[in-house]
């Protein structure tokens, strides 16, 4: 399946952003310049009222899409008018893709997902017991289904999840939210070090905000660096002020690119290891 | 207990566990807990928490004969008086049980949600007199609604969230308990207050509150010689609900009827995303909210209505798993009774019994009225010779909660409405301001 392949050659950088926030159009320009920037995947959110993982600053993005009008079907549009040459993931709540379409279960969302370019799935609310059903409709659309692994994940739970996984794996750098920190978390290494045997590209996220994360991130063993909240920020904040979405879009690149060059940077620093 | 299997974390195609992956090494650790200590007694909890129940609690509650009432439907009515528990609802049982939990299970600190504030001020005292801290959220618009019970939270020492997200009622609520959790989930238990979430929560919070059921049962069986015909119960959550049909269920001969708040309207606003009302059980679709797949107020895209009623603690968008099934199953029939409804049967209790019920209660009591009441006062329903048929010829109402904390609510909804059943309160503005 696809999206391994963003992570082959170099650290990849994934950020993420709610799809139409603060509005359709302003939002097809930010996530435009995060693929400017040099994203490498896009996680794109589809906004769900009960967004019950996100922190503040991603509920408050959830809350500025929905307000503007973004539905499933809307999601679907955007995906489509997105002038954008980077893998896409849908990030979205359970019950969102349960209820699409007439008929019972995922099937349909993944079909139109699908159909529309979506490449795979995070999905928050959804651990690896009851993943069956849309793990089934993504090997039939030839989608991949991206699991989180918590600091709290061990055991056979991983196990559970290895089977399921593909594309890449979540590895939620601390517990909590989502939210932009001050720190990289210790659990980030201990993580990555249970993974350490899984073949599937492990990208960390939770709470990286600045280059120098992402370089620290990189360089104790993960293959890409996931990056929200910070980004949201920016978002959040030329709303606020009124600045020109030219303005927003500009900052948005420069983040992008500063975070791309830290992850790059730790590959460089990384230990090497026995490449096979 | 139920016969259910209780490490199946379904009931039906509901239930489940629907949660971020943070949290789910904690709710295997409880569903451990929960089978051990709860379902095996490991280490006398059961003796503990029954001990508990009697000398802190007051338990058991009386099975009470209302004279009243029973003049007035033609039919015996029976009271089972959960208002009479400490704290003044049946939420104490539920709270208690977790509380002493997560004690045995080595937690420090316990985090809740309220809608009403009764869950939260159970769990508050529960808290205190175990010894453990307790932080409570709450919504801002339930904080303004049901003072009162904030200031009983404060007073026994636990703090209290706002909640300032969405309409600050209890969903919100019950959301950032989750996302607090999912930050502190290595030493903290997390105490839902309904038989709500993913499992054990469901399976769990029943069983706390299935001794309701067991005394009910127990108490008419010596009370009336037999098994009630019917059991009523309003149906938020769901947690009065299960624990007061838990133990008749595989009683063929006793209906059981869940009365949810029917609010304004049954008409849902799907454009603004707003259900008038909470009748989960009768209007509600299946969907995922809140870690369990169950019946939801959706619009049809997946988005969570808001939902509306009179009475916070009626004020939900799900409900259980369990009763979803057992609706579905046709072992427990969903009715529903409006805000009007509910506020007259709040007055007539208050007048007729001398009972101040919680005005989630008085929706049971607005059920019984509507299928049995004859037209002598106000606008009661029509009479209806077949009420026999939807009560039978002994009731047990459950009286989930004292009213206490809806005063205020009532004497304002009350001065809305042309209610003829309502007492004079021009009292109030004669001696000027002050609330209550």
């Amino acid at each position: 399946m696809g999206l391994e392949r963003a992570f082959a050659d170099e650290p990849a950088f994934v950020p993420y952003l709610a799809a139409g926030d603060p509005n359709y159009e302003d939002s097809l320009a930010y996530v435009e310049a995060l693929a400017e920037g040099g994203a490498d995947v896009i996680e794109l959110g589809l906004p769900f009222s009960e967004p019950i993982a996100e922190g503040k600053t991603i509920q408050d993005a959830i809350v500025r899409s929905l307000e503007s009008g973004m539905t499933p079907d809307r999601f679907f549009e955007f995906v489509e008018d997105l002038d954008v040459d980077v893998p896409l993931v849908c990030m979205t709540y359970y019950n969102l893709i349960y209820q699409y379409g007439s008929e019972e279960g995922p099937r349909p969302f993944v079909e139109k997902a699908a159909d529309v370019g979506i490449e795979g799935f995070v999905v928050p609310d959804l651990p690896a017991e009851e993943a069956g059903p849309l793990r089934e409709a993504c090997d039939e659309f030839g989608l991949d289904l991206v699991f989180i692994v918590a600091p709290t994940t061990r055991g056979e739970r991983l196990e559970r999840m290895m089977e399921q996984v593909s594309g890449y794996v979540y590895v939620q750098a601390r517990l909590g939210v989502t939210g932009a920190r001050d720190d990289v978390d210790d659990a980030t290494e201990d993580s990555l070090a249970r993974l350490s045997d899984w073949d599937v590209p492990k990208a960390v996220g939770f709470g990286i905000k600045t280059g120098d994360h992402a370089e620290e991130i990189v360089a104790s063993g993960a293959d890409g660096v996931i990056v929200g909240s910070a980004l949201v920020d920016i978002v959040a904040e030329g709303y606020e002020r009124g600045d020109p979405t030219g303005e927003i879009a500009d900052e948005l690149e420069q983040l992008a690119r500063e975070l791309k060059q830290g992850a790059l940077r730790g590959a460089q620093n990384r230990p090497q290891p026995e490449r096979t | 207990m139920s016969t259910d299997d209780a490490h199946d974390p379904k009931f039906g195609e509901y239930g489940g566990q629907y949660v971020p992956e943070a949290l789910m090494p904690a709710i295997e650790e409880l569903a451990d807990a929960y089978g051990r200590y709860v379902l095996e007694n490991e280490d006398g909890f059961m003796d503990e928490f029954r001990e508990r129940l009697a000398d802190f609690g007051g338990r058991p509650t009386p099975l009470q004969y209302a004279e009243q009432l029973s003049a007035r439907y033609d039919t015996d009515v029976y009271l089972k008086r959960e208002d009479l528990l400490h704290g003044g609802a049946h939420k104490l049982n539920n709270a208690l049980g977790q509380v002493l939990l997560a004690k045995y299970m080595g937690k420090e600190r316990i985090i809740a949600e309220t809608g009403a504030g009764q869950h939260g001020t159970a769990t508050a005292m529960a808290a205190a007199h175990l010894d453990m801290p307790c932080e409570i959220y709450m919504g801002e618009t339930d904080i303004a609604r049901q003072r009162p019970n904030v200031f009983r939270m404060k007073i026994n020492g636990a703090e209290v969230n706002p909640v300032t997200v969405g309409r600050g009622t209890l969903k919100e609520a019950i959301s950032e308990t989750m996302r607090d959790w999912a930050t502190t989930v290595e030493n903290t238990h997390y105490v839902i207050g309904s038989i709500v979430g993913p499992h054990p929560f469901p399976k769990m919070v029943r069983d706390f509150q299935a001794v309701i059921s067991e005394e009910a049962r127990e108490q008419a069986i010596e009370e009336t010689g037999g098994l009630p015909d019917s059991v009523v119960a309003c149906a938020g959550g769901g947690s009065n609900t299960m624990g007061a049909f838990a133990e008749f269920v595989g009683d063929s001969s006793v209906d059981l009827v869940a009365v949810e708040a029917g609010g304004s309207s049954l008409t849902v606003d799907e454009a603004k995303g707003v259900a008038p009302n909470s009748a989960t059980l009768s209007t509600g679709d299946e969907g995922v909210l809140h870690g369990a797949r169950t019946k939801l107020l959706q619009d049809s895209d997946g988005q969570i209505m808001e939902s509306h009623s009179v009475s916070a603690g009626l004020d939900y968008a799900g409900v259980g798993p369990e009763l979803a099934h057992l609706v579905d199953e046709g072992r427990v029939t969903p009715a529903n009774v409006d805000d009007e409804a509910a506020l007259e049967a709040f007055h007539r209790l208050s007048q007729d019994e001398g009972v101040i019920p919680a005005l989630e209660t008085a929706h049971a009591f607005g059920y019984l009225e509507r299928v049995a009441g004859t037209a002598t006062d106000g606008r009661a329903a029509e009479p209806r010779d077949e009420h026999h048929d939807e009560l039978g010829d002994t009731v047990v109402v459950n009286v989930s909660g004292r009213g206490d904390k809806d005063l205020e609510t009532v004497i304002e909804e009350t001065s809305k409405r042309d209610l003829s059943i309502a007492p004079d309160m021009s009292i109030l503005n004669r001696v000027g301001g002050g609330g209550i």
